[in-house]
This record gives C-alpha cells, structure tokens and sequence, in this order.
C-alpha cells in the first residue's frame, strides 16, 4: 500500500500529547491571571501552533495542493495577526 | 527491466502521492466560508475590546477558564480519535474505525455537557446578550460555535453508523474525510476563541 496522507498511528498519538500539554502549559499560564504582555504573545505563539497541527497533519493539508494550504494556513496568519494589532492598540490607552 | 505493472491490475496508480484535498471539494469552499466568518467575528471582537479594555479585562475574569481548557481537551482528543478512525478505515478495520468515532463523539458530548453547565452558572448571574459589550461577544461566539459542534456530532454519528456497516475503505474513503475536515475545522476555530475570549487579557 502506499503511504497515507493521514500519517500513521504513532505520528498523530506523538502529536496529540504534545498539542495536550501546550494546552495544560497554558492552562497553568491563564490561572495565573496577570499574564503581561509576554505571556500573551507566548500564549499566541502555542495557539498559532496547535492550529498549524489541526491544519497540516489532522486536516492533512500537507499533503494539499499548495493553494489550499495557503489559504488555510494565511486564514491563521491573518487572524493572529488583527488579535496582535488589536491587542497592541489596547496597550496604548 | 522487467516489470509486472502493466498486466497487475490493482496496482497503485502512479499519482497515489500526487497533492491531494482529503475529502470533497465542496467541504473545503464550506470550510473557507465559515473560517472567514468566524475571522470576522474575531477581528469585531478584538477591536470593541481595544476600545474597552477595563471592562473586557474585568468581565473575562468572571468566566470559567478551567471549563474552557477542559473544553479544549476535548475537542482536541475528539479530532485525534477522527484522525485514528481514518487511518483504521485505510487498514480496511471497519469495527475500530467505528469504536475511533464513538469515542470522538463521546469527547464531543463531553464538550456540549461542560459547555452547558458554563451557559447554567453565566445566566444565574443574568449574563445576557444585552447585559455588557463583553457579555454580546462571549454568548454569541461561544453559542456559534456551539452551535457547529453540534452539527460536527450529527455528522459523526452518521458516520459512526457508516462505519459499522463497513463503509469506508480504500477507495471508498471520501465520506468519512469529508466529514472529517469538518470536525477539524470546528475544533480549528476553537483554538482561537478559546486563547482571545478566555484567556488574553
């Protein structure tokens, strides 16, 4: 048979525990309460990349043609980036 | 150069690794559509907070953080147990390709009940549509997407019932992608409204 697209048993259980403690490291990060500005861009970072995970490796878009991967991936550059810019408008009052 | 290719007639085409969509084409403009609505819904979000920090800030803090990173839990385990279903039915294991999908669609329920509790405990203290700008974007994002869960589980069912009946194998995967990709892309938007309605303040 050839290779899948949807990787293999091991590759998608490695993932899934890494994608679960980046969310139990930021858990820990939000029940801190003061995060600061640091933590915030930290916490999108981690955010970026469990969405960069579903994306290429659960939705398999690695394996897309190029354009749907753009698409995809630009939908989340694009959204990261409006939280970033709104977020530093916010800092400045 | 002797080669057994041309008379064996289920061999893998040459393009089996060709760049490929998993699942309908169709699925993927939905995708598009509702990843640009949901982005637009974020970026108002975002904005009316810039311009109202203090009570934003204040609000958030009132929300249940530990019921959402539950929730996140969830919703990324469900969509791992898809990713196993998927993998099972290209083994041609019908049987744990169903047991995979049960086990998402439980995570799945598992979301709806936690969620519905949060919905309990915020009406007790008269969070409303109307009650705070913050309190608008809080109910109306969290029920939207809420409400594609919902749908998400439909669908899973339905192929869980698929599954049993042996459905999906190589060759005949493209049901289950497509209804596969959808559930990703529900748990895709969750990663974003989770961080930005929860947590960033």
């Amino acid at each position: 048979m050839s290779k899948s697209m949807h990787g293999t048993p091991r590759t998608s259980t490695l993932l899934w525990a890494t994608l679960i403690l980046a969310t139990i490291a930021t858990w820990a990060m939000g029940a801190l309460g003061e995060t600061g500005t640091w933590g915030v861009a930290l916490l999108a970072v981690i955010s970026f990349w469990k969405g960069a995970v579903i994306i290429l490796d659960f939705m398999a878009l690695r394996h897309a043609p190029l354009l749907w991967r753009a698409v995809t991936m630009g939908w989340m550059v694009l959204v990261w980036a409006v939280i970033a810019i709104a977020y530093i408008k916010g800092l400045a009052q | 150069m002797t080669t057994n290719t041309a008379i064996a007639p289920d061999s893998a085409p040459a393009q089996d690794n060709a760049p490929r969509l998993a699942g309908d084409l169709a699925i993927w403009f939905f995708i598009l559509a509702e990843l640009l609505a949901f982005g637009v819904f974020f970026a108002a979000y975002a904005f009316t907070r810039a311009n109202n920090i203090e009570l934003f800030n204040t609000e958030q803090l009132e929300l249940n953080r530990h019921a959402g990173a539950i929730n996140t839990i969830l919703l990324l385990t469900a969509s791992y147990f898809v990713v196993r279903a998927v993998q099972a039915a290209e083994r041609e294991a019908s049987r744990e390709c169903a047991n995979w999908l049960l086990g998402a669609i439980l995570t799945g329920f598992g979301f709806i009940l936690v969620k519905l509790t949060e919905y309990a405990a915020a009406f007790e203290h008269n969070i409303s549509l109307s009650s705070s700008p913050f309190h608008m974007f809080y109910l109306s994002l969290t029920f939207f997407h809420f409400m594609h869960v919902i749908l998400g589980l439909v669908i899973l069912i339905a192929m869980w019932n698929g599954a049993r009946q042996g459905r999906y194998r190589p060759g005949e995967m493209n049901g289950l992608e497509t209804g596969a990709a959808y559930w990703h892309m529900v748990d895709l938007v969750w990663l974003v409204l989770f961080p930005l309605v929860y947590v960033i303040h």
